[in-house]
């Protein structure tokens, strides 16, 4: 499985300030946030049957065998769902517009989905089935640090 | 089915005997504190039942109530206090599986009198629409709030995208929902809304907060509280009011409903595909039986859902059902939030849904429905838990 192949975004698409990503205490999704700040994208996929999962969780939710592997996969899906957010609900957000967020479902990981926003024009158009690319977005600065996976339509 | 199974039920087992609720504000605008609040509701609810509030020896909540049942059984010197539930989940989810909670217990012997409430003063406490104070996320929230989407509308704004999607439901749909509680909001003086009308160009007009909602697809937020008074269906009759009887309740979720972030196998659902159906089979009425409906409006989107889902059409009838004409009390085929509700009477987490329902069974709504013998309740979509009930007259026992 290869690695993420786009070029890391330089400029954070939202503004600083949001709330910083960080695992629960008993660490649970540790391993995907660690993945990301590496430019992979590990989703569980539970050895006992194959069964993938996202979000993370102690055991398979269909055999019950626990601790579900982390598998690399590669951040391509399509758009399933999509939203054009235009009033802040945070003060970081104040007077920086409109921008979008989508829901992505990966089809080689048993359409999981994931949150991220989509890059580019906030005011274009968005197709629900659109093929898009997952782009690394690091916060290198940020204390603690993180990164996000952002997409782009492919 | 056997004796046992015919004997687990609600079904007309507890009674509504009082209702009340402060004035409703605005959020930030309640003179009083919110402990306050939930205590003068609960005093009108009693004094609604004639009831001496000495009496109450239980209390229901849900959505992780500040007013403390043990604070509120001291407060009000309550003899004994023999029950004490709160329902899971946050929102407004759980506000009729707070009153399935209450009757439960007086149903199996554990208490004679519960008071179902809530109370919140978003002005003294958090805001629902706005993130403050939070620096790091984690678990749910962190898969969602470092890409902007941190407050309800923005985080159930993808599930009813893809439902229009789906069924093809058009805005219009999601603007009769709201123009129905705006136009019921007129008929009552409590409403936040009273005298504020609400057209499908000022609907059109509003600024988006996150598409596909406008403004006026949200709930607000409000000051305030609502309670209710439950006791055992052979005392229900002792009381000044008109019983309504608890026909039925149900709460839960679907299969993996609440799969974060957004990995719901069921995905463009308001969750009430088991429930509804819980629902209609502990009540033994079928959707053509329900003569009026108080459907939780988070967003209208959410609406949409919870009714198709409850049987009154198939999603792909949406844009035919939803009208304004076919929402509204007296002529409509099925009116719906007939206080105003969350949008426009008061967003008191649904409860104000829950009294209105009581009010419509007695026949003393704002904007009375003519069938009104059995009453819907549908509690807050697209989420887990959801809950709903069901009430009725003594006709319908």
């Amino acid at each position: 499985m290869s690695a993420l192949t786009t070029t890391p975004s330089t400029t954070a698409y939202l503004p600083e300030g949001l709330p910083i990503p960080v695992p629960e205490p008993d660490g649970l999704s540790a391993p995907y946030w660690a993945g990301l700040r590496e430019e992979r994208l590990l989703v569980q996929r539970c050895t006992h049957c194959g069964t993938w999962q996202f979000g993370p969780e102690w055991i398979c939710h269909r055999c019950h065998a626990f601790d579900p592997e982390w598998v690399e996969v590669e951040p391509k899906g399509r758009i399933y769902s999509w939203e054009r957010v235009w009033h802040p609900a945070h003060a970081s957000l104040r007077n920086h517009g409109p921008y979008l967020a989508v829901l992505v479902e990966l089809p080689h990981a048993g359409l999981v989905r994931m949150v991220g926003n989509l890059l580019g024009d906030p005011m274009q158009d968005v197709s629900i089935g659109a093929e898009v690319t997952g782009v690394i977005e690091h916060h290198p600065d940020a204390q603690p640090s993180y990164s996000l996976l952002q997409w782009r339509l492919r | 089915m056997s004796s046992r199974d015919q004997v687990r039920t609600l079904r007309g087992r507890v009674a509504v005997v009082g209702i009340g609720e402060t004035t409703y504000y605005k959020h930030g605008q309640s003179p009083d504190a919110e402990f306050k609040l939930a205590l003068k509701a609960i005093l009108a609810a009693c004094a609604d039942a004639g009831l001496d509030p000495r009496q109450i020896d239980g209390f229901a909540s849900y959505s992780d109530d500040r007013s403390e049942a043990t604070r509120l059984a001291a407060a009000l010197g309550l003899p004994r206090l023999r029950t004490a539930t709160m329902q899971w989940g946050g929102g407004g989810g759980g506000c009729c599986a707070a009153v399935a909670n209450g009757a439960a217990a007086i149903a199996t012997g554990q208490a004679d009198c519960v008071v179902v409430f809530r109370s919140l003063a978003q002005g003294q406490y958090g805001r629902f629409g706005q993130t403050t104070g939070v620096n790091t996320a984690s678990g749910e929230k962190s898969y969602l709030m470092p890409y902007g989407v941190l407050s309800p509308p923005q985080r159930f704004a993808m599930r009813v995208q893809r439902y229009m999607h789906e069924h093809g439901v058009r805005q219009e749909a999601l603007r009769a929902i709201a123009l129905a509680s705006y136009h019921h909001a007129q008929a009552n003086p409590r409403a936040v809304m009273h005298g504020r009308p609400l057209d499908e160009a000022r609907y059109d007009e509003s600024r988006w907060i996150a598409e596909p909602f406008h403004l006026f697809d949200c709930c607000m937020e409000n000051d305030g509280a609502a309670a209710l008074v439950l006791v055992d269906a052979e005392r229900a009759r002792d009381f000044a009011n008109k019983p309504v009887y608890l026909l039925g309740a149900a709460s839960g979720a679907g299969y993996r409903f609440a799969v974060h972030p957004h990995n719901s196998p069921e995905y463009a659902s308001a969750n009430f595909g088991t429930v509804a159906r819980d629902l209609y089979d502990m009540a033994r009425v079928t959707p053509a039986d329900v003569g009026v409906v108080q459907s939780y409006e988070n967003f209208t989107g959410g609406v949409v859902m919870a009714l198709a889902e409850h049987g009154f059409f198939k999603p792909e009838e949406a844009n035919d059902f939803l009208t304004l004409e076919n929402l509204t009390a007296p002529k409509g085929r099925l009116p719906l939030n007939t206080s105003g509700g969350n949008l426009a009477e008061c967003y008191m987490h649904g409860f104000e849904l829950v009294l209105e329902a009581v009010r419509q069974v007695r026949g003393t709504s704002t904007s009375q429905a003519p069938r009104h013998d059995v009453a819907l309740v549908v509690g807050g979509p697209m989420v887990a838990p959801a809950s709903n009930l069901m009430f009725g007259s003594e006709a319908v026992l």
